[in-house]
């Protein structure tokens, strides 16, 4: 081609192009965009499409083209659904709404309650609209814009056009009046205070025929009812509502077959619903109208055809209005016969309402529910996982002294079969029912192994020291315990709860293991060795996590006064005194100094756990949170805090502090007696060899009161503050000599300094000092400086005691002496009375 | 999302198979984040579930009632006050009132026909509660608004979308 034919050929495209700006083609239509997208293979192909649409959509709405703006919107929600941002139609959808044609307000209206939220200020500018549309010709635009306000309009927009609104509820339309009913709720869900402006307009709504009409009104009334007293009572007195809403229940069900309402045999569920729930809100804790609804709901009760969905929707609204109003009894157990029925039914959904419904109801008809007990268990069976959960809490509630053997055998059954989500609730729920009602301290440990060993690792943390706590309590059944834990030990370490709880036993109990003796069961001949090799295996293996090898290492240690092998046990705490776990570490260096410095206080240390105090007893989640706080029951109140954790609690005894500080406290205060004035003294020291009796309860605090702001040393050693000694004993040799000082910081608290000699030709060894002191007293023993009394007088082994006296009581006290003399061991009691004045007032 | 006194139905989605959305009705304020993570734990929640489920969840302090028709899935977020048995016949009226307008309804026809089952929807419920119980009215209102509809556009002799 020349270069002037080419020339002449732009020429003739370049008008052709004009020509075709000139008039732009229709953009596409909505169906045919759908279509398109469709095609899209991919999201990246399917976002350039909608791009390209959205640019043509955008220029078409800066040209104010309002032919097509319609059909722009259109697609534009379209895209919107797709995830597309389309805030840029916000405006034009309100230029639609303004348009005089039906369907731009149509597609506008729909843009509106899509793409425009009350808390943008853009939808303000409805409101002129609306309030025009609301008074149009046409009956479908008031429709439209009732239902826009009355889906998303603002507390704004209702305050400017709730006048509308109730002259359209007054009208005769009944299309537009069931919308304005429901236009009205909307309104006073928003700005609750226009309540009062509606009331007119209900003096007849109740007396239309048209069902529309009829729900919609219902609606209305249930809204303020339930939102306003004074409605409510006005409604119950003033508009005598109870015997209209009877009256149309009655005609409903009596009537005969209507096809405009009926669904499945029965005459216009959505109404019934909706007349019982506002028979319900009006009735409820009124005599009077729910006297008046008895008869109607018994009919309902007993009548509804129960076959369908449908007829068990009312069933289910009716059980629901028996139960909240003050229905007589009779038609209460109508009620959870239904439930129960609905427990039998084949559809699942109509199983889970009426667990749900038993669940709301099982504290105020307790015996009630009791009567579909196994029903409610069998649904424990059930292969939906909703309606299983639901029936676990229902079976939980349903547990009592009576039943819990029965129960508990359904219960462990289910958490042998359950799906993981449930294990932990479902052992929890266990443990609190066992310890509720437990028929036999034998049946509750054979449960708790039970839990233990088939989801122990679901288990709760907090209940490891509930039930050591549990066990250390249940003394006849000692060795039975021990042996069944040790026997699950050997079938499977990998559930930490159950290797901790255990271990802990086998510690504490493990003379009792090897003796070949048990109450219960069959006794099984086990070597200490044989135990050793299985708390050694725990601590070597991977499965145990830290905390477990703390319990197996600690409960090696415990051994060492247990049995005869302590070389053993020393040569195992030795070589964890390297280890890399730093609590491990810790524990194994003190144990190991036990050994060396301080192999005289061992077995007063490791001695057999005292019972301990319980606090409330309300299962796993209490012991936990009565942690230093509120007053336990049945404890004095003159203690501090007095924890209560079994196992931290062994733990800590054991644990030396470096062995300088503090020496562990026995205290004797029994819980159920009162206080009383210096008054009896108990038997103090008895309490003090734990070996297994059934002692009194005697908890076991933590000595940490009497260290406040008091060093731990003996700093006030200033004698010429005047007290007198005394000698406290002198007997056999030994004589022991109390001096004493009052405390700087805190006068309720005196220190005496024992010095204890011993003029015989022998030196005393292994001595241990011990002291108990009448319960409104608080005693804290530091360490000795020795417990090798050289003879001859030639040194003196001296020890502090702090005591706390706030009540300013006459100091008395119970001592007890330990030691070897001459090779045999020697053990003696004694009581001090005669303290000087100046130590304790 | 906020406790209202009288219980109330909060939203009502449609959705695939797939977990599309074909339609979405808020009765409540909620903003556009809010919504797409509603209709996404929606979806999440409801598509997971086992096949021979109960047609009830819970989800946050809300109900969520679902049913599955062919590839749809009606789901309605309801007050944990509200009676969840009649939610599923609610959706099945809505059910209903599509199939008489379209024919035996189908996925399809939601999808293309989209604006008409808001329409549709915007004459059964209203701000969450039931406005028509019958479905003969319903269906006459509808075709009523369309023949206003079907007026402009012969006027305008072209469809207007």
């Amino acid at each position: 081609m020349s270069f002037l034919d080419a020339g002449i050929e732009f020429a003739f495209s370049f008008d052709q192009l004009y020509d075709r700006l000139q008039s732009m083609p229709a953009p596409i239509r909505l169906r045919e965009l759908i279509r398109t997208i469709r095609t899209a293979r991919t999201q990246a192909e399917e976002r350039e499409m909608i791009q390209k649409e959205c640019a043509a959509i955008r220029s078409s709405f800066r040209e104010e083209d309002h032919t097509y703006r319609c059909r722009n919107v259109a697609k534009l929600l379209y895209m919107h659904m797709l995830g597309y941002p389309a805030h840029f139609g916000q405006l034009e959808c309100l230029k639609l709404i303004a348009s005089q044609k039906f369907t731009d307000k149509r597609i506008g209206y729909l843009g509106a309650m899509l793409l425009l939220d009350e808390r943008q200020d853009v939808h303000l500018l409805m409101t002129n609209c609306i309030k025009n549309d609301l008074n149009h010709s046409t009956q479908y635009v008031q429709g439209l814009a009732l239902c826009t306000l009355g889906c998303m309009g603002s507390a704004e927009m209702c305050r400017d056009l709730a006048g509308e609104v109730e002259k359209l509820l007054k009208t005769s339309n009944s299309y537009l009046r069931k919308k304005a009913a429901l236009c009205a709720v909307h309104v006073i869900r928003k700005v609750p205070e226009l309540m009062e402006m509606f009331l007119p307009a209900t003096k007849n709504l109740l007396s239309e025929k048209n069902h529309g009409v009829l729900h919609t009104s219902v609606v209305l009334l249930t809204e303020m009812c339930e939102r306003s007293p004074d409605m409510l009572a006005h409604f119950r007195k003033n508009e005598k509502l109870v015997p209209q809403l009877v009256r149309i229940l009655k005609n409903l069900i009596m009537s005969g077959y209507s096809p405009e309402h009926d669904v499945s045999g029965i005459s216009d569920p959505f109404l019934q619903v909706r007349i019982l729930r506002l028979l319900r809100i009006l009735g409820r804790n009124d005599d009077d109208s729910s006297e008046a609804m008895n008869d109607i709901l018994a009919q309902v009760a007993t009548n509804t055809e129960t076959s369908k969905n449908v007829g068990n929707a009312i069933l289910y609204e009716t059980v629901l209005t028996i139960m909240d109003i003050k229905s007589e009894s009779g038609l209460r157990v109508l009620a959870i016969n239904i439930l129960g029925r609905f427990l039998l039914n084949n559809d699942k959904n109509i199983r889970y309402v009426a667990l749900t419904s038993l669940l709301k109801t099982v504290q105020t008809d307790h015996n009630a529910v009791q009567r579909h007990r196994s029903t409610i268990v069998d649904c424990l069976k059930d292969l939906d996982v909703s309606i299983k959960r639901r029936a676990m809490e229902l079976s939980f509630a349903l547990v009592n002294g009576n039943n819990i053997r029965g129960m508990m055998k359904e219960l462990l059954h289910f958490l042998d079969s359950c799906d993981p989500e449930f294990k932990a609730d479902c052992a929890s729920g266990i443990f609190l029912a066992a310890e509720k009602y437990a028929p036999s301290k034998r049946w509750h440990i054979d449960t708790i192994m039970r839990v233990l060993t088939t989801a122990g690792s679901y288990v709760r943390d907090d209940c490891v020291p509930n039930l050591i706590q549990l066990i250390t309590n249940s003394v006849e059944i000692h060795s039975y315990t021990v042996q069944r834990l040790y026997k699950a030990l050997l079938d499977d370490i990998s559930q930490q709860p159950l290797v901790q709880v255990s271990s802990w036993c086998i510690g504490e109990y493990g003379d009792l293991l090897v003796s070949g003796q048990c109450e219960e069961e069959e006794p099984i001949q086990v070597t200490e060795d044989e135990v050793l090799d299985v708390l050694e295996g725990l601590l070597a293996s991977n499965l145990s996590s830290p905390v477990t090898r703390g319990y197996a290492l600690t409960a090696v240690m415990k051994l060492s006064t247990r049995f005869s092998s302590v070389n053993r046990i020393k040569k195992v705490v030795s070589v964890y005194g390297s280890s890399i776990d730093v609590e491990l570490q810790q524990r194994a260096v003190e144990y190991n100094a036990l050994f060396k410095k301080y192999d005289h206080m061992r077995s007063a240390l490791l001695e057999r756990m005292p019972i301990m105090e319980k606090t409330a007893t309300n299962g796993p989640t209490e012991m936990v949170q009565t942690n230093g706080e509120a007053e336990p029951s049945g404890l004095e109140s003159k203690h501090p805090p007095s924890i209560t954790q079994p196992a931290s609690q062994a733990n800590d005894l054991l644990d030396l502090l470096g062995g300088n500080d503090v020496a562990p406290v026995i205290q004797t205060t029994p819980a159920a007696k009162p206080a009383s004035a210096g008054g009896e003294l108990l038997d103090l020291l008895g309490d003090l060899s734990l070996s297994g009796d059934p002692a009194p309860q005697v908890p076991v605090s933590q000595p940490s009161f009497l260290l406040d702001g008091v060093s731990s040393q003996p700093l006030f050693n200033d004698v010429a503050a005047g007290i007198p000694p005394m000698t406290a004993y002198n007997k056999n040799g030994l004589k022991i000599e109390f001096t004493f000082e009052r405390s700087n910081t805190n006068p309720n608290i005196a220190i005496i300094t024992i010095h204890a000699s011993n003029h015989t030709e022998t030196e005393m060894t292994n001595f241990v000092f011990q002291a108990a002191v009448p319960k409104t007293f608080q005693l804290q023993l530091l360490s000795p400086s020795s417990n090798v009394i050289p003879a001859l007088n030639q040194g003196a082994v001296t020890q502090v005691i702090k005591i706390l006296n706030p009540q300013k009581h006459q100091l008395r006290m119970r001592i007890k002496l330990t030691y070897t003399h001459k090779g045999s061991p020697l053990q003696d009691l004694a009581e001090v009375n005669s303290f000087p004045p100046q130590s304790w007032q | 999302m906020y406790v209202l006194p009288v219980p109330q139905m909060r939203f009502l989605l449609l959705f695939s198979r797939q977990g599309k959305l074909r339609l979405q009705k808020w009765f409540t304020p909620l903003v556009e984040r809010e919504r797409k993570k509603v209709v996404r734990d929606m979806t999440l929640m409801v598509l997971g579930r086992p096949p021979r489920s109960c047609n009830f969840l819970h989800w946050k302090d809300l109900k969520v009632v679902y049913k599955r028709y062919a590839s749809l899935y009606f789901c309605c977020g309801l007050d944990d006050k509200d009676n969840e048995l009649l939610a599923l016949e609610v959706l099945h009226r809505y059910v209903e009132l599509l199939d008489k307008y379209f024919g035996n309804v189908c996925e399809l026809d939601i999808i293309f026909n989209f604006e008409k089952a808001y329409f549709i929807l915007d004459e059964f419920l209203m701000g969450g509660e039931v406005q028509e119980t019958s479905k003969v009215t319903v269906a006459k209102s509808i075709e009523a608004s369309d023949m206003l509809q079907e007026t402009m556009e012969e006027y305008m002799s072209k469809p207007a979308f």
